[in-house]
């Protein structure tokens, strides 16, 4: 196991931040922590990174333990915060030399890890950091990170406020850095970037709600979905939820999925009752759910 | 219903130093509208927002935002919108309470309207036991929907939501979607920016804009259409690639 | 070493590309010091007094000649009799009444002791002060004089200030007191500072999951500012000696090494202070209320410890920059050796190692 999570507990003060986590990655596995902000995630990780120590459980990384064997963990990963965590004051290639140096390590050393991001960014290695976009900041955060060539890879929502050019290409950049052998956990409070992990913990209020691939998950999903599109969205929402047999009404961008309590029903009915509550253009078609279903079912 | 032009920008444009921000953008919003309005970081959406809010003025072009000049109406402007930002939004260290009454004083409510509108508030989004909190004690979630509120307080004619849901989960997502559509379908128009793609769905009509200049605008089913794309992710993705 | 190395580097890019900490670094010192030498000052000129002398004989005149001979003061006005006194101050213009006993001369040589009266204008305390150490010494200066031709001594009021600086020059007093302030500054406030920039920033996590062992990250945020604070105490010195001609009579060696102890002080109190603190503001407040005020009130820079109330005086003890100015003041003004500072100089010792000795007890090796 590359990295192991037996219940583990922590709260700050009165506040639970997490609550018997439990689950194990295996090497070579890209695993995404996806819940929204607040979930635990951040905590989660500052446990696994030898930052904070757990109240209960126990936990392990590349074989050592979280509290016990912290200087090994701290030799062996590579750790990239939520924030922008390098230095503004610095260029990049200064930023990359000082924490080459401080893993006892050069660039050129493990370039051949890095090289493919660092190429993105190199035309502009004279440039402080505080002064390049949000993408670039990530790529070259996540350089700094792979620089001693870490055997666990640790990235606490790199995507967010990124935008979603920068974001798929970071993705993929993970996809490649996953065959050079190197454990990665990532989390993310952006649902549509699950399935682009190879297995997920879904992540609520400091408790885990499912863990397993992203299709395991979308496919555990128990009912019918139909997709719902009317003249007035708000209306339409509204006639829904005072629908009698609903069982769930969440706006989903130019439809609202609707699911029905019942087993089977006549959609003709759906829309007549539609219809007579004042809506016009009423569409209803079946639809397929994803991974934002599947956590708000959960959730419930 | 929706026919009346409640934001008018004609070649608007921005200018610092030799850098164009925001390059002749021509566009209108209508009354009750969702407008999303999209783009990377860096692309220009904040500053045209500042212009149409009146805090920017703009270097040439025109624009009318509630019927008012954005070079020289901007007082009016700003009394005829409400403004949420996922930034700034409400005092942590003020209560449910004070925070609406505090909002409620600077856009010049008197005080029985502003002890109607909160008692008003409070009751619909269900803060009755906690309308004695300090805001920051709440969950993001609570705080959007508070803010969004607040800033609808003053009965503005537009509302301008600057990167408003990132971050919270998704059942509370939809429900401050809800309060958009519940906004909109009382007449109130939309303004929002941001760089969600999926937050665009949403939208009645979203415009994209790429290095300062708007380079696609309509529904986001017919953006899906033209771009043979099955997500707004995607064709923002297939429109960024075509311009590099 | 290398990765040693490597830090201090990182740490000199950041104090060179942040303007504001350059400024403070270099910029205050040599403002600090010109304000407390030209503008801040307690040296009076040309004060206008008025004379009421009851006695009128020879000495009461030679007296009053020497008073009006003196650069200090103008005698502005001759009163007649007690009640005018008040009626000369209200005019405003009067900062000082001095009033001669009758029979001044007579009494001097019958009892030893001659009564003169100094009554100044109190509405500003410290120009009051000042005006009656003037008189004061102008009086033992005639004084002393007189006393050369007869044995028998009159009575003499000391007054140390005088002694270690004849010439009343008030920015010799400063000097000392300037350079605590700078060095406690630029190494307690800077220091505290950049540390907790890092935490505010999130690099310190990033540096704490990392091979690094805390008490190099410590060392290497610390070296820098020993250095510069070097460099401003050498700046100040050789402001003072070269503008103020401020007279440096101990060893300078001694005075380097003192200084340098007092930085590690200040350097630890900064460590100290990033422990308790999580942000850059909070770092600047506990270090302006902790240390500055502390320092300007408390240390026997502007105010005299023994004029102080008891508690103070005692509160005074465990400030670190009193103990630095006694050892600079005795260095520099009075030019003494190691044999009388001894004492002060390892109560700064045992200062430095309780900091230090705190603060690593304090440092975390995790977030909590």
């Amino acid at each position: 196991m590359s990295i192991s999570l037996s219940n583990i507990c922590k709260s700050y003060k009165k506040v639970k931040a997490v609550q018997n986590i439990s689950f194990d990655v295996n090497p070579g596995e890209l695993f995404g922590l996806i819940g929204p902000d607040g979930a635990g995630k951040t905590t989660i990780f500052r446990i696994l990174t030898t930052l904070l120590i757990p109240d209960e459980g126990t936990a392990t990384v590349a074989g050592f333990d979280v509290v016990k064997d912290y200087k090994a963990i701290r030799k062996s990963v590579g750790y990239m915060p939520g924030r922008f965590s390098l230095y503004q004051d610095l260029t990049v290639e200064e930023n990359l030399t000082f924490f080459a140096t401080i893993f006892r390590t050069t660039i050129e050393e493990n370039y051949d890890l890095i090289e493919d991001i660092y190429v993105q960014i190199e035309p502009f290695k004279d440039r402080r950091a505080g002064k390049l976009s949000g993408g670039m900041k990530q790529k070259l955060a996540l350089c700094c990170a792979l620089i001693h060539k870490p055997k666990v890879l640790f990235l606490d929502e790199p995507t967010t406020g990124v935008d979603p050019v920068s974001r798929k290409e970071f993705w993929e950049m993970l996809k490649r850095l996953q065959k050079k052998e190197i454990t990665i956990l990532v989390s993310t409070p952006y649902m549509d970037e699950a399935a682009l992990c190879d297995r997920i913990a879904l992540i609520q209020d400091g408790e885990i709600l499912d863990i397993d691939t992203p299709e395991a998950i979308v496919s555990k999903f128990p009912k019918t979905i139909y997709n719902l599109g009317a003249n007035n969205m708000y209306k339409l929402i509204q006639s829904l939820q005072s629908y009698e047999h609903k069982y769930s009404v969440f706006p989903f961008g130019e439809f609202v999925h609707y699911t029905d309590k019942r087993d089977s029903f006549e959609v003709a009915n759906l829309i007549s009752y539609l219809e007579k509550a004042g809506l016009t253009d009423i569409s209803v078609e079946v639809g397929q759910p994803n991974i934002e279903d599947a956590f708000m079912e959960l959730a419930k | 219903m929706k026919t009346e032009n409640v934001i008018e920008a004609d070649q608007l444009t921005k200018t610092f130093g030799g850098f164009t921000a925001v390059n002749a953008i021509t566009f209108e919003v209508k009354k009750g509208e969702i407008f999303g309005f999209l783009g990377a970081n860096g692309a220009g959406k904040t500053t045209a927002m500042k212009m149409l809010i009146g805090i920017s003025k703009p270097s040439s072009g025109t624009a009318k935002v509630a019927g008012f000049d954005v070079y020289t109406q901007t007082e009016s402007i700003k009394k005829n919108i409400g403004y949420m930002s996922q930034k700034f939004a409400l005092y942590d260290d003020l209560t449910v309470k004070e925070n609406i009454t505090f909002f409620g004083g600077i856009y010049g409510l008197s005080r029985t309207k502003i002890k109607e509108k909160r008692e008003q508030l409070v009751s619909e989004l269900g803060l009755e036991n906690i309308s004695n909190k300090l805001v920051g004690s709440l969950p993001l979630g609570w705080k959007q929907k508070l803010s969004f509120s607040v800033s609808l307080l003053h009965e503005p004619k537009i509302v301008f939501l600057d990167e408003p849901t990132g971050g919270v989960d998704p059942i509370t997502r939809r429900q401050f979607w809800e309060m958009i559509y519940k906004a909109a379908d009382q007449g109130t128009t939309i303004f929002v920016t941001t760089h969600y793609m999926d937050e665009a769905e949403y939208c009645d009509r979203v415009s994209i804009m790429v290095e300062g200049k708007i380079e696609a605008l309509d529904t986001p089913k017919k953006l899906k259409e033209q771009f043979k794309a099955d997500s707004m992710s995607q064709v923002f993705l297939k429109l960024a690639r075509n311009i590099e | 070493m290398k990765r040693f190395v490597g830090f201090i580097k990182k740490e000199f890019y950041h104090i060179f590309r942040d303007r504001r900490s350059l400024f403070i670094l270099f910029g205050m010192p040599i403002a600090q010091i010109l304000l407390f030498g030209f503008a801040i000052t307690n040296e009076i000129n040309n004060v206008d007094i008025a004379i009421l002398d009851h006695s009128k004989d020879a000495t009461t005149e030679e007296i009053i000649n020497k008073i009006s001979a003196s650069k200090y003061f103008t005698i502005k006005q001759i009163i007649a009799r007690e009640a005018e006194i008040e009626t000369a101050f209200k005019k405003g213009k009067i900062k000082a009444v001095l009033n001669f006993e009758k029979d001044f001369s007579k009494n001097l040589i019958k009892d030893q002791k001659g009564i003169i009266q100094i009554i100044t204008d109190a509405t500003n305390p410290n120009t009051a002060n000042s005006i009656t150490n003037y008189i004061n010494s102008i009086l033992q200066n005639y004084q002393q004089s007189k006393n050369k031709d007869i044995v028998m001594e009159y009575q003499i009021i000391p007054q140390t200030r005088m002694v270690y600086n004849p010439e009343l020059k008030s920015v010799f007093m400063f000097v000392p007191g300037v350079m605590t302030i700078i060095l406690m500054l630029v190494s307690a406030m800077m220091t505290s500072i950049s540390i907790t920039r890092e935490k505010e920033l999130g690099t310190m996590e990033i540096l704490l999951v990392s091979p690094l062992k805390p008490f190099q990250v410590i060392i290497g945020k610390v070296v820098p500012y020993i250095f510069l604070s070097v460099i401003n105490a050498t700046v100040i010195v050789l402001l003072s000696i070269f503008i103020f001609k401020t007279p440096v009579q101990g060893s300078l060696f001694l005075l380097g090494a003192e200084s340098v102890l007092f930085i590690i002080t200040s350097l630890a109190l900064g460590i100290l202070i990033s422990t308790i603190a999580e942000t850059q503001q909070a770092a600047m407040m506990i270090s302006l209320m902790g240390l500055m005020l502390p320092v300007i009130l408390l240390s026997g820079f502007i105010f005299p410890i023994s004029s102080m109330p008891v508690p103070l005086q005692i509160i005074s003890n465990i400030i670190p920059a009193k103990w630095f100015i006694i050892i600079i003041k005795g260095i520099m003004l009075k030019g003494v050796g190691m044999i009388y500072i001894w004492k002060e100089t390892l109560i700064l010792i045992g200062m430095t190692l309780f900091f230090i000795g705190l603060s690593v007890k304090k440092y975390k090796i995790r977030l909590e």
